[in-house]
């Protein structure tokens, strides 16, 4: 199946694609619109072939701090959840950032607050680029906008949270959850053996043999000065990660004279409403920051250069903008389309939105 | 005579446990947690698990466990270890796995987590040390306070109409299928422990045979909580949670 163009549901792609990576434990618990990663992954058994553990938990809390227990042990392990979902999970994901774990964790966003819809929406950006549970740490957040990045975002998020020992998140929303789309997965990975673990990750609770001191993964630090010491460090992997790893995708921003940013999805939808713009004579060109966290500030400010404004559409009352607006100062206007509640807007409304805020 | 002639292997009839490290102690004199840490670590050791055991350790005051017990521990968010462990030992199926939480951790904040753990009959020993009070946060009201009872936030005493009644939860166990062993035991006298150090021997042993979750509660005494003297306190379990905690096995398939 190898290189083979297939059609699926961007939840079934991330299925199987955390298969073919060789994850070693998947913890979900179903809430829509995200239920077939776990359903595509019972019906795969994956425990029959690589051997991938999967476990449908009682609860998102107990499906996190199953990822906890899987990570401190050196494995491959994610969750897959939606928004209400993923606030249970906050204090979970803090303790896995705290310890410095690798993880990775699926937010499909719908729209709230509270139950609020299982319509998309991205109006979980502020919860997963700014921390989400308490203390000072960051998640790596990738935002899809293809079903294919979908199943990229599986094995790229892996690769970072463990080269950085800090958990990533995808941050989907529910149309790159629900729609399908033509999507070519990756050759099946081997997982990686017991040795491998032990050997990538000296630090892992896999059982002390032979000589080796004890280890202990905790997040508890009593001592103020050494707990202090323990917050520069993870400040120091997270300035490591924005040096290195801001990613970020720019479509006919050189000659334009308006900028649209936008993520996910939603980006998609402004690449139509380009076209439509431009039959009306306003050049734009749409800059969509992959990494939401670390967001791609200097590359933003650079394909700002010279324009005459910025409209920010989201499927938000407006989260992104403050990040852009941080990033562009007060060089230029930053205006903000956005839609609530689960509705998508067209690509009418979005150069209909332009021409009224900016021109 | 040189001491050390006197101090010989041969002659030792008592000795600090192999796995139990030399740390600054922080429980409370007269805590029941000293006594279940020796015994984790002597069992632990006897059965030649040093290499393949991960501890999960709760909140509360065993949080320090992973201090005093030379093996790997993960630990692990309020009333969560079940979780954490269920993970650990899927993982690694190998590896033999056990919580050690207390009466909040185990009956109030994460109940679900042990009833789900023990439901699915995760092969993990549970630990769990009852003593009635929250020990850590300075002696407020636990799940299994017994009415009457005077901590923190019940200062004129547990009430029923206020406060509800005390959870049974090992009896809770008992009623799963996923559980194997479930038992009751205490610290208090050289006899209790004797019987406690078999009931551990046991609940390991079946984790290694695959029979499923196994649980142990120890009803123990917090003197600093229940503001007694340690002897004072051991009467005080023998006379009143023995009433509602009865010792035994309440399960041995």
């Amino acid at each position: 199946m190898t290189g083979e163009v297939t059609l699926m549901k961007g939840n079934e792609a991330v299925a199987l694609a955390a298969i073919r990576y060789g994850c070693d434990g998947y913890f979900g618990y179903p809430i829509t619109p995200q239920s077939e990663v776990l359903e595509t992954l019972e019906a795969e058994m994956p425990w029959e072939t690589t051997g991938m553990v999967v476990l449908q938990a009682e609860s998102e809390v107990a499906a996190i701090n199953m990822v906890y227990g899987g990570a401190a042990t050196g494995k491959a392990v994610m969750t897959s959840s939606s928004s209400p979902g993923i606030s249970l999970k906050q204090e979970g994901i803090s303790y896995i950032a705290a310890a410095r774990l690798p993880a990775l964790i699926l937010n499909v966003m719908r729209g709230g607050p509270g139950l609020g819809t299982i319509q998309p929406s991205q109006a979980d950006y502020f919860q997963a680029t700014k921390g989400g549970g308490h203390g000072d740490y960051h998640l790596i957040v990738l935002a899809p906008s293809s079903v294919q990045e979908m199943v990229d975002f599986v094995a790229l998020g892996f690769d970072l949270s463990f080269k950085y020992l800090t958990p990533a998140m995808i941050l989907a929303d529910g149309i790159v959850g629900q729609m399908m789309e033509k999507v070519v997965l990756p050759p099946q990975r081997p997982r990686r053996t017991d040795e491998e673990v032990k050997k990538q990750c000296p630090w892992a609770a896999t059982g002390r043999t032979g000589l080796r001191k004890r280890n202990v993964v905790t997040s508890l630090e009593m001592e103020p000065a050494l707990m202090e010491v323990n917050n520069h460090k993870l400040q120091a992997v997270y300035h490591e990660i924005e040096q290195n790893e801001t990613r970020w995708e720019a479509v006919g921003v050189e000659d334009a004279d308006y900028l649209i940013v936008a993520f996910g999805s939603v980006a998609r939808i402004c690449e139509k409403a380009r076209e439509q713009a431009a039959k009306k004579g306003i050049k734009t060109g749409i800059f969509r920051p992959i990494t939401l966290w670390p967001f791609p500030k200097e590359e933003l400010l650079k394909a700002a250069q010279g324009k005459k404004g910025i409209l920010v559409v989201e499927l938000n009352a407006g989260q992104m903008i403050e990040d852009v607006r941080l990033a562009v100062h007060d060089s230029l206007p930053v205006e903000h389309f956005g839609r609530l509640g689960g509705i998508i807007p067209s690509p009418s409304e979005i150069v209909d939105a332009l021409q009224e805020k900016l021109i | 005579m040189d001491i050390k002639d006197i101090i010989k292997e041969e002659n030792k009839v008592y000795a600090t446990p192999h796995l139990l490290e030399e740390t600054d102690m922080h429980y409370c004199p007269g805590c029941s947690h000293g006594v279940v840490h020796k015994l984790v670590a002597e069992v632990l050791h006897e059965m030649g698990l040093t290499e393949t055991t991960v501890g999960v350790s709760p909140v509360g005051c065993a949080v320090f466990a992973y201090n005093y017990i030379d093996v790997d521990w993960v630990e692990a968010a309020h009333g969560r270890a079940p979780a954490v462990a269920t993970a650990v030992k899927r993982l690694w199926p190998d590896n033999t796995v056990f919580t050690y939480q207390g009466d909040g951790d185990m009956a109030a904040i994460g109940t679900a987590e042990s009833i789900h753990a023990a439901n699915r009959g995760e092969n993990i020993v549970m630990i769990f040390v009852n003593n009635a009070i929250y020990g850590m946060t300075g002696g407020q009201m636990a799940p299994t306070t017994l009415i009457g009872q005077k901590t923190a936030t019940t200062p004129y005493g547990r009430r029923v109409d206020l406060n509800g009644h005390p959870l049974e939860i090992t009896e809770l166990m008992k009623l799963l299928d996923g559980t194997c062993y479930v038992t009751r035991q205490a610290v208090h006298t050289p006899a209790a422990v004797r019987k406690t150090k078999a009931a551990l021997k046991k609940a390991f042993q079946n984790s290694l045979e695959k029979k499923g979750t196994s649980v142990v509660e120890v009803v123990s005494t917090c003197n600093s909580g229940w503001k007694m003297s340690p002897e004072a306190a051991n009467k005080w379990m023998a006379e009143n949670m023995f009433a509602k905690y009865p010792l035994g096995d309440l399960k041995d398939i």
